[in-house]
């Protein structure tokens, strides 16, 4: 009797064992983020980068001045008027024909962190497929699609910058495509090599005998196997677009005024160094923190996602 | 057997690959290797086909070139009643859905990034994409459960199971489509000799209740000869002997065979010692290279001149289905 009962039990509960134990796998990426995680220097870089990021955003509602009017007031003695303060509410104090320092560096930060991520987000779509598809379709069509992409490499881009601004006007669209039609070309080379590697292994080889369309084991096999080193690629690219587009607007061919980015800031600023060295100072300690915050980030990422680490 | 039953015959199939010779020139002429050099056999439904041989001697080309998966320079492949050469991809991927294949390295057949349930439900989401949601859960559990795996494990990822489990992913995800015949290429070397023994009692099983065939490609001569019905010995990518497995353990004819058969070590030291030393001398040759006449030549105990100059033709020579390329195959009877 006690054991039919116990046998009973058993039964049951084998069956609710059952019922609950669609477990959850323990799935690669889950693994990058915990050992991301244990990476301090990766971890704090993602605080101050998210930080940066709301300060870009709503960093203007905190003082009363706005990046466009200029402060008649303090006009007159800049030098003395027009350092940082908090009694005037020019944090950053004010820039050499007397704006608030601190309202442009906000959007100078939003501009310039958009042209990063976006540029890297170019990268990322169209040289990853490029690439992908490059190295799976392999034959012809690969050195094709490689010649192609030489060709646009070798192709001078600062030269191709000056021309579109000469021809169109300084305009912030522009920029934005100049650097998206430089920076997925390095991501592709990356994205065809791992490819040309992934093509052998014996999954793709499982997709193809099942009969799986080509573009389908692109997508479903290729991308997400290749995405780590593209996620570290791609973060280390954000700040490579930055100086790009820095560099752009050190030489007076970025952004128009009034509006204004890090590399026109630090420009401005370099000729005032000396009597206002606050007007170099600010802007670029902004660009410096976010290079080292997204090259950190970078290094975490890789450390996490390397798959010989596994 | 009948005609009807027959599901696969290869006939005189060659591959040969392009092989660039190193320092070569862009214009250079590239050579030509042959990996599988006339190999003909047939399959019958329900039947097992082992394919045996050493490294490097065509056995995965063979199962690729069947497949469709590497380009054949001649020959056919005669799968019911029709033949797959010539067929364009896209014909050829709908005829997969019988025709499906079993990889060696269990784990590197597996995706990383996907879970072992989508793994397996991949090959119905791609023929039958209209099976979806409760319906497609339930033919994934129903095959995990048919190979001996936890259908809730199904959301764990392939570097979370064994050697062993992750092959019988392999084959459920092989079964899902109900094919007539799997290749299993090396499905065991990879595993320990406990898990391989399941494996293998897992594919018998499978095959006598689904009426599989199989074609079972593996160097290791005892694993052949429980699941085989003929075996099939490649050398250097041509056919040296098939025949049944009965016949073709008891009684080898080609040297090459004997000399395989010879190199089993038997788990008795006594008899180990006793058995009569039968060594092969020197590599197997190059098959960008082959020796001329019989591939064999150069490594076989009985090769005479004549070898040299004529190539052995695969015969029956005693009516029973024991086909053997050999010139020497009577005068070595003599011999014994």
């Amino acid at each position: 009797m006690f054991f039919s009962d116990k046998h009973a039990g058993m039964g049951e509960l084998a069956d609710t064992l059952a019922e609950d134990a669609y477990t959850e796998g323990r799935s690669l990426w889950r693994d990058a983020r915990r050992r991301f995680m244990g990476h301090r220097a990766a971890v704090a870089s993602l605080l101050v980068l998210v930080l940066l990021l709301l300060f870009s955003a709503f960093g203007q509602f905190l003082s009363p001045w706005d990046n466009e009017s200029i402060d008649w007031a303090s006009l007159p003695n800049l030098d003395e008027d027009g350092v940082p303060s908090l009694a005037s509410q020019h944090y950053f104090g004010l820039d050499p024909i007397g704006r608030d320092l601190y309202q442009r560096t906000v959007q100078g930060s939003r501009i310039s962190l958009m042209v990063g991520v976006l540029g890297a987000l170019t990268a990322v779509v169209i040289g990853t497929l490029y690439g992908a598809i490059s190295g799976y379709v392999g034959g012809r069509t690969d050195a094709i699609m490689m010649r192609t992409l030489e060709v646009l490499s070798a192709f001078p881009f600062m030269f191709l910058v000056i021309v579109l601004m000469a021809v169109f006007g300084r305009n912030v669209l522009l920029i934005f495509v100049a650097i998206g039609a430089v920076s997925w070309l390095n991501m592709a080379r990356i994205v065809r090599g791992q490819t040309l590697s992934l093509k052998r292994k014996e999954y793709i080889e499982a997709a193809m005998s099942v009969g799986v369309h080509p573009l389908l084991i692109v997508l479903r096999h290729i991308v997400p196997n290749v995405l780590g080193v593209v996620i570290v690629y791609a973060t280390l690219l954000v700040p490579e677009m930055i100086l790009f587009e820095s560099f752009i607007s050190f030489l007076g061919l970025g952004v128009s005024e009034p509006y204004t980015s890090w590399g026109a800031l630090i420009s401005e600023g370099a000729d005032a160094m000396w009597t206002a060295p606050w007007t170099l100072i600010f802007p670029m300690l902004m660009l410096v923190l976010t290079l080292f915050c997204f090259n950190f980030l970078g290094d975490g990422l890789r450390d996490a996602l390397d798959p010989k680490d596994r | 057997m009948s005609e009807q039953q027959r599901l696969l015959a290869v006939e005189n199939l060659q591959v040969t690959f392009d092989i660039m010779p190193r320092n070569a020139w862009p214009w250079t002429r590239p050579q030509p290797l042959k990996a599988v050099n006339n190999v003909s056999f047939t399959l019958n439904e329900g039947e097992t086909l082992g394919i045996v041989g050493e490294s490097g001697c065509g056995k995965s080309t063979l199962a690729r070139a069947i497949m469709g998966m590497v380009p054949s320079q001649a020959g056919k492949v005669v799968w019911l009643g029709e033949n797959l050469r010539g067929l364009s991809l896209k014909q050829l991927r709908k005829r997969r859905q019988r025709l499906q294949m079993v990889f060696q390295d269990p784990l590197a057949s597996l995706s990383p990034r996907m879970t072992v349930g989508d793994i397996i439900a991949e090959p119905l989401r791609t023929h039958y994409p209209d099976i979806k949601g409760a319906e497609l859960r339930e033919k994934v559990d129903a095959i995990m459960d048919r190979v001996g795996l936890h259908p809730h494990q199904k959301n764990r990822y392939p570097h979370e199971f064994s050697g062993g489990q992750c092959q019988r992913v392999g084959i459920a995800r092989a079964l899902i489509l109900e094919p007539k015949l799997i290749i299993c290429d090396e499905p065991v070397s990879a595993l320990d000799v406990s898990v391989q023994a399941q494996v293998i009692n897992l594919l018998k099983n499978l095959q006598r209740d689904m009426g599989l065939s199989l074609i079972f490609i593996a160097h290791d001569l005892s694993v052949v000869k429980h699941i085989s019905d003929r075996v099939m010995v490649l050398y250097l990518g041509n056919v040296a002997e098939n025949a049944t497995r009965a016949e073709l353990f008891a009684n080898p004819r080609h040297p090459y065979t004997q000399a395989l058969m010879a190199a089993v070590p038997i788990p008795d030291p006594e008899r180990e010692r006793a058995k009569p030393p039968v060594e092969l001398e020197g590599d197997l040759p190059s098959p960008m290279n082959p020796p001329s006449g019989c591939v064999f030549r150069t490594r076989c105990p009985l090769a005479t001149e004549y070898c040299g100059k004529e190539i052995p033709v695969l015969e029956d020579k005693t009516g029973a289905g024991h086909w053997v390329a050999c010139h020497y195959v009577e005068r070595e009877e003599k011999l014994n």
